[in-house]
C-alpha cells in the first residue's frame, strides 16, 4: 500500500492550543505557547529535555492546570470546544490519548485489563468483558499491534508494553494521539515498527503528537515540526522544509561542542567477568553466563533495550547483587562477592542507573552527599565523630571543581536539577581516582549541556586511566564514547567489538536478540 | 470552587516547625474542649483544674516531672529508631523487658554496694531491651518481616511473660499473694531529687542522655549513617554503608533507651515490679517522638506536654467528673495533629481560585 | 485428653470458628485497604471503637443489627479520618495509623466511662443468639460445628465471597487492585485515585470494626477494656500471609483460630504443670512465625505506603 499523500490526508484543525503559560515557582516551563494541530497529521514536538514539551502534554491531558491560556479540541462533529482543565477524565472523554514515556499500566493486570481499566461504571455488579473483547480485535487487525492481552503486563517486554498503551488509547476513541518519546526504550526495528503503526493509523484520520529529541526520526516520520526552547515556541514549519542542521540549532539555541573520544592506549586488565551468571525472578534481573574483559583507560559501551539485565550487571558491579556462579576480577582481585562498601573501598566508581533513588539521599545537604563514600576516611571522622570543617572545605572545593549549580552546600540534594545531581555525583565518585568507573545511563534525562558536561567527564576519568564500563541505551552516546561495544539482551552479553567495526544494523538485530540469518 | 493545592517549599521552614509544634499541642487541648463539653462539664473550670494540677505547686510539677522521666526515655527510643526508619512500636514491651531485667538483678540477687548495684541495675535493663529489639531487627533484615507487627505483638508477649514471672520465680514471698516482685535492695533505689517529692535521679539520667543522643545523631558518623538509612536506605546501601549494620545498632540502641525507662520506673518510683507498671509509657513514646520532630532534645519539652497532660488530667478529671482517660484522647490528638502541622512546614498550602478569564 | 479427641470434638472446631469470625472481618478489612496502597494501623483502635459503638447502641435500647451498622459507620468515619491524613495529605501511613488507633481506642474508653461512671461489673446485652437451621442443626458433628454460631459469623463466611468477587470480579475491584500497584495507570484512564483510595480504606475501616462489633455483642456480652488485646494486629500479621486473598484471608483466620482454640484446650488439659500464660502467648507467637514464614516471598501491592502525587510520576 503506497503511503497517501499528506495533501490528501490531513484536514481540518482538531486541537488548538492558546497562550499555554505554566510557571513552577520562579520557573517558567511553558511560556505563552500556540500549536495546532489538525486531523491526519503527525506533529513533532522537537526540544531538549527541559524544554517543556512533557509539562505540556501534561496540561493538555489534565496532570497539570496551565496558569494561563486555553485547549479547544474538536469533537465528533469537528467542531472546537474549550477543554476543561486539569481533568485526565475530560481530556479522555475528548478523544485525546497519551502514551507516557514511563507507560502508565499495572504490572499486576493484563494488558485487557488495563484496557479497559475505567471504562465500565464502577458500580456496575461484574464486569462485561464480551463486547470489550470483540472491540479489541477489531482494534487490534485494524492497527496491526499484535500482542497477549491476557499475561500480567509486568511479563511483558518494553515494545509489548508499548502496543498496550496505543491499544489502550484506541480502545477509548482517541482523535489524537500523544506518543512522549515513543522509541527510547526500543530497538531501531522496533521503531520501525511503530513508525509503520504510526502511518497506518493517520491514514486512518488519526492526528499524532510526536515528542521527541531525536531528529532522525522527526524527519522520518512528522508532517510538521514545532520546536520549543526553554519553555517558548521558537518555530513551527513543515517537515519538508527544514534540514537537521537548522533543526539542532533551533532546539539547542547555542553552539553545541559534542565530546570528541581521542585514540587511547588501553593498559593492563581492570575488571574481568567470567562466566558470571545471576539467578533473577524474571527477565530483567537474570544474568546468564556473562563474560567480559576491561582495560584501564578504556571505555567499553554496553549497549541494549532496557529491562535486559543491565540494572542487575550494574548492581552486580556495585556489590548490591551476588551472582549465582562465576567469578568477578578486579585488577586480579576476586571481588566476587565483595559488599558495596569493599567496591568502594577497591577504588570502584559507581554513577547509578537511577540517581533519586540511589545516587543522593535527598533530604541530607550536597556536602553529606559528597562524603557518603567517604565515612571510613580520617579526612572526615574522628573518633567516631564528623569532622565537620572538613566536610564544608570538601564541599565547596567539589562544588566549584564540578561546577555544580544549586542553592549552596548546605542544601538538601533533593533542590538540584538532574544535571547538576548527576554532577554532584561525578564529584562524588570521581575525587577518589577511581580504578574502575560503572556508569549507567549517565544522561538519562538530561539537556545537552549536561549530556556534554558529562561526557567530558568520562572521557576524563578515561585518559586518567580509569576503565569504564557505560551501559546505555542511547546509541549515539555509546558511538561518540565507546572504544569497544557489547549488547545485552535477555541476560546475556555478546563480545565486544572495536567501535570503528559496528554495524548499526547488525547492532540493533542483537539488542532484538535476533541472530543475523543466513541466507538461504 | 475554590481548590486547595500542596506545592512543596524550596526548603523547610525552620521557624515554622517549631511554631507548628507548638500549634499542634494547643490544637489538641483545644479540640479536647469538645468532648469535655460534651460530657457536660465546665471547659474553663476543667483546663484551670487541669494546669493547677500539672504545674499548680512544687508537689504537682514534681508529679509532672516524675511521669516525665519514663516519657523522655521511651520518647527517646522512639526518636532514634524512627530516625532509621526502623518502626519499633515496641517500646512497651522493652519498657517491661528492662524493668524486669532491673527486678531480677536488683531485688536480692547480687548484694553489692549502691555505687556498683545501680550501673549493674541500669545495664541489666539496658540489655534487656536491647535484646528484645533485637528480635524484631533481625527478622526484618533476615527475612523482611514487618517490625512494626512484630514489635507490636511482642508487648503482648512480654507482658505475659512478665505476668507469668510475677507469680512465678519473681513473686515477693512478702508480697502477701500479690503478684508483684520482691522490692528493689535500697542501695539500688535511684535517690530523690527533693524531700517528700517522687521526682528522682531517673529524671537527671534522662537528661543527660538525651543530650548525649542529641551530640550523638547530629555530630557523629553513626548518627550520620542513621539518617541516611532512614531518608534513603538505597542511595545508602548503594554508597557502602551497611544498612543492616545500622538497622541493628539503632535497633539495639532504641531497645535499651526503652529498657532504661523500665529500670528508671522500679528503681526509682515504684520499687517494685506490677503487671501495671506502664500505662502505656512505651505508646505514649511515640507521640512524644512525633511532637518532637524525633529530635532528642525536644523530646524532653514534648515529655514534659504529654506527663503535664496526663498528670493535669487526673485532677481535671476529680473535679468536674469526666474521665481521665481525656488525657490519653488530647495526647492522640496532638499526635495527629502535629502530623498534620508538619506539612506547613514542608509544604505551601494555595488556595486556588478559578481564573475568570478562563471560564 | 488426646490430642486427636480435641480434633475430632465438635467443640472444639465451633469454638475455632467463633474465635476465627473477628479476625475473618478484621483480615478483610485490611485486605482491602492494602489493596488499594494504605497501610491501616487504625485497626486495633477500631476495633475497639466498633466494640464499644455496637455494644452502646443496644445497650441504650438500639436493635442489635442497628448495633452493627453504627458501629460499621464508626469504622467507616475513622477510616475517612485515616484516608484523608494519609491520601490527599499523603501523611506516613505508620504514624497516622499508630495516631488513629490511640484516638479510637481512647475516645472508646472515654465515652464508655462517662456514661457509665459509676459501674464495677460491666452492664450486660442479649447478644446474637446462634442460628439454628431446623434439620440441618441436628446433623452430626456440623450441625453443632455451623449451627452454635450466630449471624455474624455467616455474614462473615459471605463477606468472604463477597469481597472476592467485588476485587476479581467487577470494574471497581479492578481499579482497587490497580490503584494499589500503579496508580498513575488509574489516573490515565480518567478515573480519580484518591476517592477510590478513600473509598476503599472507608470501606475496609468498617469491616474492621464490624471485627470489634462481633466480639461485644455476639462473642461476649459486654464492652471491657483491653478486650481487642491485640486481634487488630494478628489481623495485620495474617493479611500478609493471606497474601492480600480473600480466600487465603479466611484459610488464615481458621488455622489461627483453631490453634487458639487448641491452646485453650491444651492447657485445661495439661492442669497446671505449665504456666497458663505460656498458652497465651501462643497466639501471637503464632502470628509473628507466620509473618515470618510468608515475608520474604510477600507480594506486596507495589503501591503500598507510597502517596499517590497527581501529575507526578
Amino acid at each position: 500500500m503506497p503511503p497517501v499523500a499528506p495533501a490528501d490526508r490531513i484536514g481540518p484543525v482538531v486541537l488548538s492550543l492558546t497562550g499555554i503559560t505554566k510557571r513552577f515557582g520562579a520557573f517558567v516551563a511553558n511560556r505563552a505557547i500556540d500549536l495546532t494541530l489538525r486531523r491526519g497529521e503527525v506533529l513533532a514536538l522537537l526540544g531538549e529535555n527541559g524544554a517543556g514539551k512533557t509539562t505540556l502534554m501534561n496540561i493538555l491531558f489534565g496532570h497539570y492546570v496551565a496558569d494561563a491560556g486555553s485547549v479547544q479540541v474538536a469533537g465528533a462533529d469537528g467542531t472546537l470546544a474549550p477543554l476543561p482543565a486539569g481533568s485526565p477524565g475530560a481530556a479522555l472523554a475528548a478523544g485525546i490519548g497519551m502514551v507516557h514515556q514511563h507507560f502508565a499500566l499495572a504490572g499486576n493486570l493484563t494488558g485487557f485489563e488495563n484496557i479497559v481499566l475505567g471504562t465500565q461504571s464502577l458500580w456496575a455488579p461484574v464486569s462485561k468483558d464480551g463486547p470489550a473483547r470483540a472491540r479489541l480485535s477489531a482494534l487490534v487487525a485494524r492497527s496491526g499491534l499484535t500482542v497477549d492481552l491476557d499475561v500480567p503486563v509486568a511479563n511483558l517486554g518494553v515494545g509489548e508494553r508499548q502496543r498496550v498503551e496505543i491499544l489502550k488509547a484506541l480502545y477509548r476513541d482517541a482523535r489524537i494521539l500523544v506518543l512522549d518519546e515513543p522509541t527510547a526504550v526500543l530497538t531501531p526495528q522496533e521503531a520501525e515498527g511503530l513508525f509503520a503503526v504510526v502511518r497506518r493509523l493517520t491514514a486512518d484520520g488519526l492526528s499524532v503528537i510526536l515528542i521527541s529529541h531525536k531528529l532522525a526520526e522527526v524527519a522520518a516520520v512528522s508532517d510538521r515540526v514545532a520546536v520549543l526552547r526553554a519553555g517558548a515556541k521558537v518555530a513551527d514549519l513543515p517537515t519538508a522544509e527544514c534540514d537537521r542542521e537548522k533543526l539542532a540549532a533551533l532546539m539547542v539555541g547555542r553552539e553545541v561542542v559534542p565530546a570528541r573520544r581521542s585514540v587511547g592506549t588501553p593498559g593492563e586488565l581492570m575488571l574481568e567477568l567470567q562466566h558470571v551468571s545471576v539467578a533473577g525472578a524474571d527477565r530483567r534481573s537474570t544474568l546468564t553466563d556473562v563474560s567480559l574483559a576491561i582495560r584501564a583507560g578504556e571505555i567499553l559501551g554496553l549497549a541494549g533495550v532496557s529491562g535486559n539485565g543491565q540494572t542487575v550487571l550494574a548492581a552486580l558491579l556495585s556489590g548490591l547483587v551476588r551472582p549465582s556462579s562465576g567469578r568477578v576480577r578486579l585488577d586480579g582481585t576476586d571481588v566476587t562477592r565483595f559488599s558495596p562498601g569493599r567496591f568502594v573501598q577497591l577504588g570502584v566508581g559507581r554513577v547509578p542507573e537511577d540517581r533519586h533513588r540511589d545516587g543522593v539521599v535527598g533530604a541530607m545537604t550536597l556536602g553529606e552527599n559528597l562524603i557518603l563514600e567517604d565515612l571510613d576516611s580520617p579526612d572526615y571522622r574522628r573518633f567516631g565523630f564528623l569532622r565537620r570543617r572538613a566536610i564544608e572545605k570538601r564541599a565547596a572545593a567539589a562544588l566549584a571543581a564540578h561546577d555544580v549549580r544549586g542553592p549552596g552546600p548546605d542544601s538538601p540534594a533533593r533542590l538540584l536539577s538532574g544535571g547538576n545531581m548527576q554532577k554532584l555525583i561525578l564529584a562524588r565518585v570521581l575525587d577518589r581516582k577511581p580504578r574502575l568507573l560503572i556508569a549507567a545511563q549517565p544522561t538519562r534525562g538530561l539537556d545537552i549541556g549536561a549530556t556534554g558536561d558529562v561526557h567530558r567527564r568520562l572521557l576524563a576519568a578515561r585518559a586518567e586511566g580509569a576503565a569504564v564500563l557505560l551501559i546505555s541505551e542511547d546509541l549515539d552516546e555509546l558511538f561518540r564514547l565507546s572504544d569497544r561495544i557489547a549488547v545485552i539482551q535477555a541476560g546475556r552479553v555478546t563480545p565486544a567489538e572495536r567501535t570503528e567495526e559496528v554495524d548499526l544494523k547488525t547492532l540493533g538485530l542483537k539488542m532484538a536478540g535476533q541472530t543475523e540469518r543466513t541466507p538461504a | 470552587m475554590i481548590g486547595l493545592r500542596l506545592e512543596p517549599r524550596p526548603t523547610p521552614a525552620p521557624g515554622l516547625a517549631l511554631a507548628a509544634r507548638i500549634g499542634a499541642g494547643i490544637a489538641a487541648l483545644v479540640l479536647a474542649a469538645i468532648p469535655i463539653a460534651l460530657a457536660g462539664a465546665p471547659v474553663g473550670k476543667a483546663f484551670a483544674l487541669m494546669a493547677e494540677g500539672a504545674f499548680g505547686s512544687l508537689f504537682a510539677t514534681s508529679e509532672t516531672l516524675a511521669r516525665a522521666t519514663p516519657l523522655i526515655l521511651t520518647g527517646l527510643a522512639a526518636a532514634v529508631a524512627f530516625r532509621a526508619k526502623l518502626w519499633n512500636i515496641g517500646g512497651e514491651g522493652q519498657l517491661y523487658a528492662g524493668a524486669l531485667a532491673a527486678v531480677a538483678v536488683g531485688s536480692g540477687l547480687l548484694d553489692l554496694p549502691g555505687p556498683a548495684l545501680i550501673p549493674i541495675v541500669m545495664a541489666a535493663g539496658m540489655i534487656a531491651g536491647a535484646v528484645l529489639m533485637l528480635v524484631p531487627t533481625l527478622l526484618k533484615t533476615r527475612f523482611g518481616a514487618d517490625e512494626v507487627v512484630t514489635t507490636l505483638l511482642l508487648n503482648f508477649v512480654v507482658l505475659l511473660v512478665v505476668q507469668m514471672m510475677l507469680e512465678g520465680p519473681l513473686k515477693d514471698p512478702y508480697g502477701m499473694g500479690w503478684p508483684q516482685s520482691a522490692p528493689i535492695l535500697d542501695q539500688a533505689v535511684l535517690p530523690k531529687l527533693m524531700p517528700r517529692m517522687r521526682v528522682h535521679t531517673g529524671l537527671v539520667i534522662a537528661l543527660v542522655v538525651a543530650v548525649g543522643i542529641a551530640l550523638v545523631m547530629a555530630r557523629s558518623v553513626f548518627g550520620f549513617q542513621v539518617r541516611a538509612v532512614g531518608e534513603n536506605a538505597s542511595a545508602a546501601r548503594f554508597a557502602g554503608i551497611g544498612v543492616t549494620a545500622t538497622f541493628i545498632k539503632v535497633g539495639l540502641l532504641s531497645g535499651a533507651l526503652a529498657g532504661l525507662a523500665g529500670v528508671s520506673e522500679v528503681a526509682g518510683l515504684k520499687g517494685y515490679l506490677t503487671s501495671d507498671l506502664s500505662p502505656g509509657f512505651g505508646y505514649s513514646g511515640i507521640v512524644v517522638a512525633m511532637l518532637a520532630g524525633l529530635n532528642p532534645l525536644g523530646v524532653v519539652v514534648a515529655a514534659i506536654f504529654v506527663a503535664a497532660v496526663f498528670v493535669g488530667a487526673d485532677s481535671m478529671s476529680r473535679g468536674v467528673g469526666i474521665s481521665s482517660y481525656i488525657a490519653d484522647l488530647i495526647v492522640a490528638t496532638s499526635l495527629l495533629c502535629v502530623l498534620v502541622g508538619g506539612l506547613v512546614t514542608t509544604y505551601r498550602i494555595r488556595f486556588t481560585r478559578p481564573d475568570p478569564a478562563r471560564s | 485428653m488426646d490430642v486427636i479427641d480435641i480434633l475430632l470434638s465438635a467443640n472444639f472446631w465451633a469454638a475455632a470458628i467463633r474465635i476465627a469470625t473477628p479476625l475473618i472481618f478484621g483480615v478483610l478489612g485490611a485486605l482491602l485497604c492494602e489493596r488499594s496502597g494504605v497501610l491501616n494501623l487504625g485497626i486495633e483502635g477500631i476495633f475497639t471503637a466498633g466494640a464499644m459503638a455496637g455494644w452502646m447502641t443496644v445497650h441504650l435500647g438500639g436493635d442489635l443489627w442497628t448495633g452493627v451498622l453504627v458501629a460499621m459507620a464508626v469504622g467507616a468515619l475513622f477510616g475517612l479520618l485515616h484516608a484523608v491524613l494519609t491520601v490527599p495529605l499523603g501523611l506516613s501511613q505508620h504514624v497516622t495509623g499508630i495516631g488513629v488507633t490511640l484516638l479510637a481506642s481512647s475516645l472508646a474508653y472515654f465515652i464508655y466511662r462517662n456514661a457509665l461512671p459509676q459501674v464495677t461489673s460491666p452492664p450486660r446485652i442479649v447478644p446474637f443468639q446462634p442460628l439454628a437451621i431446623p434439620g440441618l442443626s441436628d446433623l452430626p458433628f456440623f450441625g453443632p460445628v455451623l449451627f452454635q454460631q450466630t449471624a455474624l459469623t455467616w455474614l462473615a463466611f459471605a463477606l468472604v465471597a463477597i469481597v472476592g468477587w467485588v476485587l476479581y470480579r467487577t470494574p471497581l475491584g479492578l481499579a482497587i487492585r490497580a490503584v494499589g500497584d500503579t496508580p498513575q495507570a488509574v489516573e490515565a484512564q480518567g478515573l480519580d485515585v484518591h476517592l477510590i483510595r478513600i473509598g476503599t480504606v472507608m470501606a475496609g475501616s468498617a469491616l474492621m470494626a464490624l471485627g470489634g462489633a462481633f466480639l461485644t455483642m455476639s462473642a461476649f456480652d459486654a464492652f471491657f477494656f483491653g478486650m481487642v488485646n491485640g486481634r487488630g494486629w494478628i489481623c495485620i500479621a495474617l493479611t500478609v500471609f493471606a497474601s492480600w486473598r480473600p480466600g487465603k484471608a479466611l484459610f488464615g483466620a481458621l488455622l489461627y483460630g483453631a490453634f487458639d482454640a487448641f491452646q485453650v484446650r491444651l492447657q485445661t488439659s495439661l492442669g497446671g504443670a505449665v504456666p497458663g500464660q505460656v498458652f497465651l502467648m501462643l497466639p501471637y507467637l503464632f502470628s509473628i512465625a507466620a509473618l515470618v514464614l510468608v515475608a520474604r516471598k510477600a507480594d506486596y501491592p507495589r503501591a503500598l505506603l507510597v502517596p499517590f502525587v497527581k501529575g507526578q510520576r
